[in-house]
């Protein structure tokens, strides 16, 4: 069943002046923690913007708890944040001032999302800045405000496009702190990374995606059983890149 | 041909390529066919411009042109309302070079002097002041050459001293501004005074000629006995340069020289202090602006309001807006004046104030769509938000006809006052020529940032025209059908062809 998962895609395809997602099978259990990986231009991004709502798919389902993203568009919405790694974030508009906006597009009752827009200034470190306009923050405040945005209308699915890219360790500490709080409380997250030493300590299960195909999937134990040896997921990750490369030129070949 | 790195030349040829591609990629997209297409188009246009200003200027050719008080009056005063468009334009690009980072952060961060730079890029806006001035003055200029002899051409060398001399002053009011108020205001008030020169003396003279005659000719002025008699006599400094444009060689060469000693005088003067004021205004991208601690609880609101605040609230704080909208606003005022004067008249002189009011809206209110429309900084929130795509249109139109709404009561009301009905036709076609405005930039919408709202005009040529044509077709319908006039039908018809062909050759938001 689908609703058992917080995520399952289904052929998905998607083509640009070039194929990008090719008959995409992927799922994603509800309460967990999905790592994406791939090289540049894999089509990670484009999965997940396509699971956002931010692309027409040409071919295949998404399915967000049960919910067809394609004939229910704004149920899908309703449940899902989406973070990328450019802040979404209006530079004359407060932190606060943001909230209460984000709040308002996800019909959050006033007073609890006031409440919660409060707690999550406190938690990520935004009270002294809570009434600066966002305009002179740097990348990692910027974050941490679209973060608070993503998190105020207390998401069942939250995607994040390397949401770590140039934040410094101390702001990065924070984001992956959120993170896994929300998913101790049930919340699904899916992140796509490059740093794989959070996808390693962090994630669940990983996916890794290549030439828009998913190349493989599992825990870091079965990944690194399928690789046959005992290494590191930079290893494992580049074994399985050359191996899809290798694939591909033996295809092309034939 | 190649120059010495890092040398004057070598920076201009620099400046010239990346310009010129630009220009290139802004205007065809890369498409041979589009630039044949631009080129015929351009010309067709130019041409008309010639017979437009044959047919305005022969009567005034006819009675005889000469060296007397009254002709030096008109050209100098003609030329001055020039002048101030050019020093608008001016002040607007000199501001660019301290504040455009592009390749400035390379440039500042290498050990090429700072100064050969901006020497360069002063060059280039008084280059750019003089061909643009040349090319809307030339039609003029070259039916009086064709007319009255070749030795009209000697304008032209009028026109580059006071380019020249345009941006030698543009530099000077930067330079001034960034000592006295700062890097984090002087992009903003260099804004102001270059859309208050721009527009500021016509309208002055527009509200000398209300005052003084009752009716809008800004002309009027310049030709009305008292007023020539009142000016200095023939042989006075001030007639120099309409000397020099009428063919005196002498006279225009000493403007020529004149604008060019200004201008290398203040490069030489300021240009050491480039570095410094870019570097500070680079920093003001930094600063925080402290809004006021709001004790207000949230609101319980709907979706569609929750954006409609959004665009009130950002539109209220945008820097550019005020700036970049002042000249439409601006124009408003002489209508306003015009009204209050003819307080009583009968409802006749009324209808000129019409279209210029009908016009404004429209102008105005293609600005604020943009913003509100295509100026969407948190493009992927919007449209990840469980909210119809069309909920979300409807909202932002809504907040820009609201403040267009708010904008234009005060001026409806005047005209209320002075006509019921006159108001009521002004009332329509501002919500008319408003929606149009709107209209256009829903189907032309491409997602941008705010920032970018000064180059809207570059974006899409299409959806600028488009909106520019509504606008004075409607205000045409305006004043015609405040007049009761069948012929109303004919530019209400034009207007509404101009609709279907935007709406024809529009992406219709695809894009989005």
């Amino acid at each position: 069943m689908s609703a058992d998962y917080a995520l399952a895609i289904s052929g998905l395809n998607k083509s640009f002046d070039r194929p990008v997602v090719i008959d995409l099978e992927l799922k994603v259990r509800a309460g967990e923690f999905y790592a994406l990986l791939g090289p540049n231009g894999a089509g990670k991004t484009t999965i997940l913007r396509m699971v956002a709502g931010l692309l027409k798919p040409d071919a295949g389902s998404i399915s967000v708890y049960g919910i067809d993203a394609q004939r229910d568009p704004i149920g899908a919405k309703s449940i899902i944040a989406w973070v990328s790694d450019e802040p979404m974030v209006y530079d004359r508009l407060t932190p606060l001032e943001y909230l209460e906006f984000v709040a308002g597009l996800w019909r959050v009752d006033a007073r609890q999302a006031e409440k919660h827009s409060n707690e999550l200034i406190d938690w990520l470190g935004l009270r002294p800045h809570a009434n600066e306009r966002c305009g002179g923050f740097s990348k990692g405040m910027l974050q941490k405000v679209a973060l608070a945005g993503a998190l105020v209308h207390d998401p069942r699915l939250i995607i994040l496009d390397e949401p770590l890219t140039g934040l410094d360790a101390g702001s990065a500490r924070q984001v992956k702190d959120v993170l896994k709080q929300k998913v101790a409380e049930g919340v699904t997250v899916i992140m796509t990374t490059h740093i794989l030493e959070v996808a390693e300590r962090m994630a669940e299960r990983i996916g890794v995606i290549n030439h828009g195909r998913l190349a493989a999937e599992g825990t870091l134990a079965e990944l690194r059983a399928r690789i046959g040896r005992e290494t590191t997921l930079e290893e494992i990750f580049l074994d399985l890149v050359a191996q899809k490369e290798a694939d591909i030129a033996v295809e092309a070949a034939a | 041909m190649s120059f010495a790195p890092a040398t004057l030349p070598w920076f201009a040829a620099h400046e010239f390529r990346i310009a010129w591609r630009d220009w290139l990629a802004v205007t065809t997209g890369g498409k041979s066919v589009r630039s044949i297409v631009l080129f015929v188009v351009l010309a067709l246009f130019y041409a008309g411009l010639h017979l437009l200003a044959n047919a305005l200027m022969t009567p005034w050719i006819n009675s005889g042109i000469g060296p007397d008080k009254q002709t030096l009056v008109l050209i100098t005063g003609t030329g001055f309302l020039f002048w101030t468009v050019m020093l608008s334009q001016a002040l607007e690009s000199v501001t660019r070079a301290y504040y455009a980072r592009s390749d400035l952060d390379l440039i500042l961060s290498s050990p090429a002097p700072a100064e050969r730079v901006f020497a360069v890029r002063t060059g280039a806006t008084a280059f750019g002041t003089i061909i643009l001035a040349c090319l809307l003055a030339s039609p003029l200029i070259n039916v009086l050459v064709a007319h009255e002899g070749l030795h009209w051409l000697s304008a032209y060398g009028v026109l580059a001293g006071f380019g020249a001399i345009a941006a030698a002053i543009s530099v000077l009011v930067t330079v001034g501004l960034f000592r006295t108020i700062g890097p984090a205001r002087t992009r903003l008030v260099a804004q102001i005074i270059a859309g208050i020169v721009g527009a500021g003396f016509i309208i002055g003279i527009q509200a000398i000629a209300i005052l003084s005659f009752g009716n809008m000719n800004r002309f009027q002025v310049l030709q009305d006995p008292q007023f020539v008699a009142g000016m200095p006599d023939l042989g006075n400094i001030l007639w120099l340069p309409a000397r020099g444009a009428m063919g005196d060689i002498f006279d225009m060469a000493l403007v020529v020289v004149f604008g060019l000693a200004a201008l290398s005088l203040v490069i030489s003067l300021t240009s050491r202090s480039f570095a410094t004021y870019a570097i500070a205004a680079a920093g003001v991208a930094a600063a925080r602006v402290q809004q006021s601690a709001s004790t207000r609880p949230f609101r319980k609101t709907s979706q569609r309001h929750a954006l409609r605040v959004k665009e009130w609230k950002l539109l209220r704080r945008d820097p550019w807006l005020l700036s970049q909208s002042l000249m439409q606003i601006l124009y408003l005022f002489p209508p306003a004046l015009f009204l209050w004067v003819s307080y009583g008249q009968s409802a006749g002189t009324y209808v000129v104030v019409i279209p210029v009011i009908v016009m404004a809206a429209g102008q105005l209110a293609g600005g604020l769509s943009w913003l509100a429309i295509s100026g969407e900084d948190a493009h992927d929130l919007v449209v990840t938000a469980p909210i119809h795509p069309r909920a979300v249109l409807i909202a932002k139109i809504e907040a820009v006809l609201v403040s267009i709404s708010v904008i234009f009561a005060p001026v409806l009301a005047m005209v209320w006052i002075a006509s019921w009905d006159l108001a009521w036709v002004t009332a329509i076609f501002v919500a008319i020529s408003a929606s149009s405005a709107t209209a256009i930039q829903l189907w032309f919408r491409v997602p941008m940032r705010r920032s970018m709202f000064r180059r809207r005009q570059v974006a899409s040529r299409a959806a600028t025209i488009s909106e520019a044509l509504s606008s004075i077709m409607w205000a045409g319908c305006a004043v015609l059908a405040a007049g009761e006039e069948w012929l109303a039908l004919l530019p209400g018809i034009l207007a509404v062809v101009v609709l279907i062909v935007a709406w024809a050759i529009s992406p219709k938001g695809k894009r989005v």
